[in-house]
């Protein structure tokens, strides 16, 4: 599948209806996510015939984008009822196969080593502080290939020390700066819409 | 929900040690065929704890995986169709998931299983 394919597939896919702002529930557009895990396949291999889990999945676009690639088997978690619905519609859209657990990740426990690649825009840690971070320390305990990810571009430094140095990570590449389209959806939202610097990780456990 | 994500849960609820593997209870499921992917079964088999995946596929009425399976058995056609089959092609739409020391049901709805925990459980 291309490139352009796959980003129109992902375009026309449900998003929130009613996003909720504690969760920091953000779509991933389809030209970030297309790009995602597009360079995830074509650069690395670590989509097709794997085990994929989409961490904090919200509406499944990152899950999708796997399974259209080719992924064997796609597993995307969210604590959130009313995504995981909407996701499961994108799904059966597509004519997709893909499983979903609810279940707050940080207190997870997903077992042995089945997880290959893990793709996830996690929450910024705008509303509880760190919850990024519990998501990459997660990530990259449960992954056996690879973690690809989004944060933001300010927190670079800090997410590569992090990755290193405290979570093991063998490995903390920032593939490429993307500018993250963030639509004006919550009432604190003064600007229609507003641009935000984020870097696009690959990181090895 | 395949067995193979089945394969993957355990009970997060403090203070558990044996969580793995939840006990399947269900009422619903389908099959749904996909194409079998023999290096993929190859690749995956030493990964896959063999007495949840028997037990789980039991659960569903297929009782065709042998009791103990080691790879030497990854030759057979046979024995990867039937792999295949309980691993990638049972869906389990309605019914619960079991923790082994507590008993606590995580239900599953749609083909979702619900592992969010209680209060007092984190």
């Amino acid at each position: 599948m291309k490139l352009k394919q796959l980003e129109g597939l992902l375009g026309g896919l449900e998003q929130f209806s009613q996003p909720k702002v504690e969760l920091e529930q953000y779509p991933t557009g389809a030209h970030i996510a297309s790009r995602m895990i597009y360079t995830a396949e074509s650069s690395y291999e670590d989509i097709s015939g794997k085990i994929v889990a989409d961490f904090g999945c919200g509406c499944g676009t990152l899950g999708i984008a796997s399974a259209l690639l080719g992924a064997e088997h796609v597993l995307g978690i969210d604590v959130d009822s009313e995504s995981l619905e909407i996701a499961g519609e994108n799904v059966t859209d597509l004519e997709l196969d893909i499983d979903f657990l609810q279940c707050d990740i940080r207190a997870s426990n997903l077992q042995g080593l089945l997880v290959d690649t893990i793709v996830m825009n996690p929450p910024f840690g705008t509303r509880k502080k760190g919850v990024d971070m519990d998501f990459l320390s997660l990530a990259l305990k449960v992954a056996s290939r690879a973690v690809y990810s989004l944060h933001k571009t300010s927190t670079r430094e800090h997410i590569r020390r992090a990755a290193l140095r405290d979570y093991n990570a063998k490995g903390a590449e920032v593939l490429c700066e993307l500018r993250y389209d963030v639509p004006q959806m919550y009432k604190f939202h003064k600007k229609k819409e507003v641009d935000i610097a984020v870097d696009l990780w690959r990181f090895v456990p | 929900m395949r067995l193979l994500t089945h394969n993957m849960l355990s009970c997060n609820i403090k203070g558990v040690t044996n969580g793995f593997p939840l006990k399947l209870e269900a009422d619903k499921w389908v099959t749904k065929e996909v194409d079998l992917n023999a290096d993929f079964l190859r690749g995956i088999f030493p990964k896959i704890e063999w007495s949840a995946l028997l037990a789980a596929a039991r659960a569903l009425g297929f009782a065709e995986l042998p009791e103990q399976a080691d790879a030497s058995m990854l030759s057979s056609d046979d024995f990867l169709r039937r792999f295949h089959h309980a691993l990638l092609e049972l869906h389990v739409e309605e019914g619960a998931l079991v923790c082994p020391e507590t008993g606590r049901k995580f239900p599953i709805n749609k083909g979702i299983p619900n592992m969010l925990l209680h209060e007092d459980e984190v």
